[in-house]
């Protein structure tokens, strides 16, 4: 395999600004304890249907998201909840979702893989391999022709190149200089096939760059290295400079789903990617440099756990979306 | 104890996804032209586990894992077909044929009649459908009738453990294509099967339940459903006659009439939604063929017209229930 090293793999350490650190480190435990809490809710039967687990991939979501503004979108998958925390979306809501309730996020309709809020763009988990990927085009389109600097950002997995329409969407954004930051979470699997098994060429970036898509990658177990990538990248976007294309390197912990005995991966590789785990990475980074001690670092679990438990009280004392509403929203409700 | 007189044939427990793979499996060794291709089929033996172990038996030119590429899946295996190969493809959910659906149309049902009569296209496409485990609007959908609606195609629902078992020789043998529908919610219900496959006629009706009182017409997933409801209605004093329409098309008009003109009266259900449905096509044909026989309108139940919610109290109310046959069959009873 030639696979080049990543193109930006030194975490800028040295610049860090210890709020921002600590911001990033929180935004990460954040995203892991609410899905670790998903797990034993799923084990209690309170949440059902699929459940795909971010656990690993937390700094991708995380430094992408640190680089954005408020008002840029994000087009996700079925594996979004990182994505959705890290955007700013209320746990309760997104908790409330999860459990089918009405104040979910999507009024109990969607559940964990349909997750979408419109205050902060977030333009849904799409649960179609490569089904949103399309429309982010479409969304960075509108954007470009109604004269806004905002940017989109696509998430995507490793499995959603081998699709179509990544290869015309690619294209597309490229010919018409979308602001389209596509974000590729390449976890070297797509359920139990290898990207090696599917990809001829299993090089995405190169894949990426033959539609004239500046295409980089990145170490995504490394927040820093992913944050700084995707700085420059959203800053050229913003810019006018059209689409860029990013391969976050990363793993997933653990199964594709709840449903999934993952059979197809060596228990050693996975667990040389745990000791890769990005948040005891950027603690000990932050450690370091002495921003961060193991009291600190327990007043923040303590924190965490206390917002997940409120996200979890707020979801549960939400009522079912009555009977009665069950065919609401299926058309628009404004007069033609 | 004394031995049987008669030999009985030797039976096996068997579940759905194992009658489905004994068949798969006797398709391979009874001819060299048959492959398998499709996503997760191989090394991590199918996204329903139906053909595990198929790869260790029969080696990767024969069981072929592809990419997430389902246009391409459909194509190829249209292609190869065209050229002697008798391929058996398969989609995960009919969900995701939905990108297949360009090749299964526009080439597969076309291409014998756009060629004159030159190129049949002898393929098998699988695919999954039906509600229930809350998986929302991306994953839940049942669409049989999109299939059923296009001349040139044979699509087949595959609702019991014996279709399961013989379905693939006539399948294959039939010399134009054929869409199977199977279905993940019954894929673990077993069923005492004689050893050898008892040949099953793809093109006809099943009367799964014999009675007098009223016809329920129905297929796939459903079809439990409704065996159900016949016997609550049993206990009622109403003898309900229960038809697996099996072959969506072609479909049976004669085994539908018949029972129709021995009780009058006809309820249909399924899963997919009412508005041009099975139903209205098999309500139609009643009309026009036996309308002087009907004592009542005929009633058709299908899925609530909306995307299907994940929340498990709209699901359920979006979906037909015993309940919701049972109140059917009573308007057509006139004893409502
Ligand atoms: C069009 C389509 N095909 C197949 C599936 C079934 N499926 C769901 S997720 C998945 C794997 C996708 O892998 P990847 O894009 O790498 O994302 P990851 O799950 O690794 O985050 C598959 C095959 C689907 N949802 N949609
Ligand atoms: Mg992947």
């Amino acid at each position: 395999m030639t696979r080049q090293p990543p193109l930006v793999a030194v975490a800028r350490s040295r610049d860090l600004d210890p709020e921002h650190g600590l911001d990033l480190l929180r935004t990460m435990l954040v995203i892991r304890s609410f899905e670790e809490r998903c797990v034993e809710l799923y084990s209690a039967a309170q949440i059902r249907g699929f459940l795909h687990l971010y656990i690993g991939e937390e700094a991708v979501a995380t430094g992408v998201t640190a680089t954005l503004r408020e008002d840029d979108a994000v087009v996700s998958t079925y594996r979004e909840h990182g994505h959705a925390i890290a955007k700013g979306i209320g746990l309760g809501p997104i908790m409330a979702e999860m459990l089918g309730k009405v104040d979910g996020v999507s009024r109990g309709r969607g559940g964990s893989m349909h997750l979408f809020d419109a205050a902060t763009r977030f333009y849904g988990g799409n649960a179609i391999v490569a089904g949103g990927i399309p429309l982010a085009v479409g969304v960075a389109l509108a954007d470009q022709m109604q004269g806004r600097d905002r940017v989109t950002v696509c998430f995507f997995g490793d499995g959603a190149v081998d699709e179509g329409a990544f290869h015309e969407s690619l294209n597309l954004a490229s010919l018409w200089q979308a602001p389209v930051l596509f974000a590729c979470e390449n976890n070297h699997y797509a359920m139990g096939m290898a990207l090696e098994r599917a990809e001829a060429q299993p090089d995405l970036a190169l894949k990426a760059s033959g539609y004239a898509v500046p295409s980089w990658r990145v170490d995504g177990m490394d927040v820093l290295a992913v944050e700084e990538a995707t700085r420059r990248a959203v800053t050229a976007i913003r810019a006018g400079g059209g689409p860029v294309f990013i391969e976050y390197d990363t793993y997933r912990f653990r199964a594709h789903s709840m449903y999934d005995p993952d059979l197809y991966r060596d228990p050693a590789e996975v667990e040389a990617w745990k000791r890769r785990d990005p948040i005891p990475a950027l603690a000990a980074t932050l450690r370091e440099h002495g921003h961060l001690d193991d009291d600190a670092m327990a007043v923040m679990e303590a924190e965490v756990a206390a917002e997940i438990d409120e996200a979890v009280a707020f979801a549960e004392a939400s009522p079912l979306e009555p009977l009665e509403d069950l065919e609401r929203f299926v058309t628009s409700e404004v007069a033609p | 104890m004394s031995a049987p007189t008669v030999a009985e044939p030797a039976t096996v427990t068997l579940t759905l996804r194992e009658a489905l793979k004994q068949s798969l499996r006797e398709a391979l060794i009874a001819d060299d032209r048959v492959f398998l291709l499709g996503e997760d089929i191989g090394a991590y033996g199918g996204c329903f586990a139906v053909t595990m172990g198929l790869l260790d038996e029969f080696g990767p030119g024969r069981v072929r894992d592809t990419p997430l590429s389902e246009v391409a899946i459909a194509g190829a295996a249209i292609g190869a077909a065209m050229n002697g190969m008798r391929p058996i493809a398969e989609i995960m959910t009919c969900n995701f044929s939905l990108l297949a659906l360009d090749q299964v149309v526009n080439n597969a049902a076309t291409m014998l009649h756009m060629s004159g009569g030159q190129f049949n296209v002898p393929v098998v496409i699988r695919t999954t459908a039906g509600a229930g485990r809350q998986l929302a609007a991306q994953h839940s959908h049942s669409f049989e009738p999109i299939f059923a609606h296009v001349p040139g195609i044979r699509v087949v629902a595959i609702a019991t453990h014996e279709d399961a078992r013989a379905v693939l020789r006539p399948a294959l043998d039939d010399p134009d294509p054929v869409v199977l529908f199977e279905y993940p919610r019954i894929m673990t219900m077993e069923a005492e099967l004689p050893v050898d496959p008892v040949p099953v006629d793809l093109s006809t009706a099943a009367v799964r339940r014999p009675g007098s009182d009223v016809t329920l017409i129905t297929y796939g997933l459903t079809l439990h459903t409704v065996l159900e409801a016949a016997e609550t209605l049993a206990t009622d004093g109403i003898d309900a006659e229960v038809i697996d329409l099996r072959s969506l098309r072609p479909l049976d008009d004669a085994t539908v009439l018949s029972s129709v003109g021995r009780t009058h009266r006809a309820v249909v259900v399924e899963e997919a939604w009412r508005t041009l449905g099975v139903g209205a096509e098999i309500a139609a044909r009643v009309t026009e063929e036996a309308f002087y026989d009907l004592d009542a309108p005929v009633e058709r139940i299908g899925c609530a017209e909306v995307p299907l919610p994940y929340a498990k109290h709209l699901e359920d109310a979006a979906l037909p229930q015993v309940p919701s046959i049972v109140a059917a069959v009573r308007r057509v009873m006139h004893r409502g």
